[in-house]
């Protein structure tokens, strides 16, 4: 039975580590690193995250690309919630990581405070081989991780 | 033709065992924030479709006797002059058709934007 259900989780990991849709929050400059990466250039496609998506419905990977102010932490918080499940989240520069040059009232110090986050890439921006490490990162720890799934016990 | 059939049938029961294991495996859970419309994380400024004149169904299907009509109109004038005489006159059944119910849209006031 242990058999059975470490290697459910593990099959489930790999399908999902494999098949990231992503939806990309791009608020500032490290954009341009982002698309770089996502397009032909870097090719994220090539690691099994090609898929852009423009609503959360579709979406298990989160990108938050750039400065989070505090006027946006509410809209964040909307679009992770309206993601489906399971979800990951990328704080993808120093301003998402922790506020970077923004050490000010305006500015969200950190995602974290706002939405859970699996991966940080420091850089600022981060180059798209950043990007893409971290996206290698996050599929070692999907691999790892404790499967979500709809007939799951809960609690035991 | 096997192997088409053999690749029609593999890859459709693929598909088809995707979306169940989709279905099978995937979390479903709901909550207030995530049943909302998404409006890029804002919140929703309308709550529903608003109504709009009913004029606007009327124009699309006025727009349809026309687009009939145009599209039965250019492959016939491409053969037109193998049909002949022949030709001329089912088209010319065609368009009288058409002439009744466009006599009934104009009759009905259907051109008369503001009434």
């Amino acid at each position: 039975m242990g058999f059975l259900t470490t290697t459910f989780n593990s099959l489930l990991g790999w399908a999902r580590k494999y098949s990231l849709f992503h939806y990309p929050f791009v608020t500032a400059c490290c954009g341009m690193e982002y698309m770089s990466a996502a397009c032909a250039h870097f090719d994220i496609d090539r690691f099994g995250a090609g898929w852009t998506r423009f609503s959360p419905r579709q979406a298990d990977m989160l990108l938050v690309v750039g400065t989070i102010t505090q006027k946006q932490a509410p809209v964040l918080r909307t679009v992770y919630e309206q993601m489906t499940e399971p979800k990951w989240v990328m704080a993808i520069g120093a301003c998402a990581v922790s506020g970077g040059i923004y050490d000010n009232y305006a500015v969200v110090q950190g995602v974290e405070a706002v939405i859970p986050v699996d991966v940080f890439i420091p850089g600022c921006p981060p180059r798209p081989e950043t990007i893409l490490d971290a996206l290698l990162k996050l599929q070692d720890k999907i691999q790892k991780q404790d499967q979500d799934w709809r007939w799951k016990r809960r609690g035991s | 033709m096997t192997e088409v059939l053999v690749v029609f049938a593999l890859f459709g029961a693929l598909g088809a065992a995707l979306v169940f294991l989709n279905a099978l495996l995937g979390p479903r859970r709901h909550s207030p924030v995530k049943d909302t419309p998404f409006e890029c994380g804002s919140p929703p400024l309308e709550r529903e479709i608003k109504p709009f004149p009913v004029k606007f169904y009327l124009v699309a299907f006025l727009f349809l006797v026309f687009d009939i009509e145009i599209v039965f109109f250019f492959p016939w004038a491409v053969v037109f002059r193998e049909l002949g005489p022949a030709g001329l006159a089912v088209m010319g059944a065609f368009v009288f058709v058409l002439a009744v119910g466009f006599a009934y849209a104009w009759k009905k006031g259907a051109f008369q934007w503001d009434s």
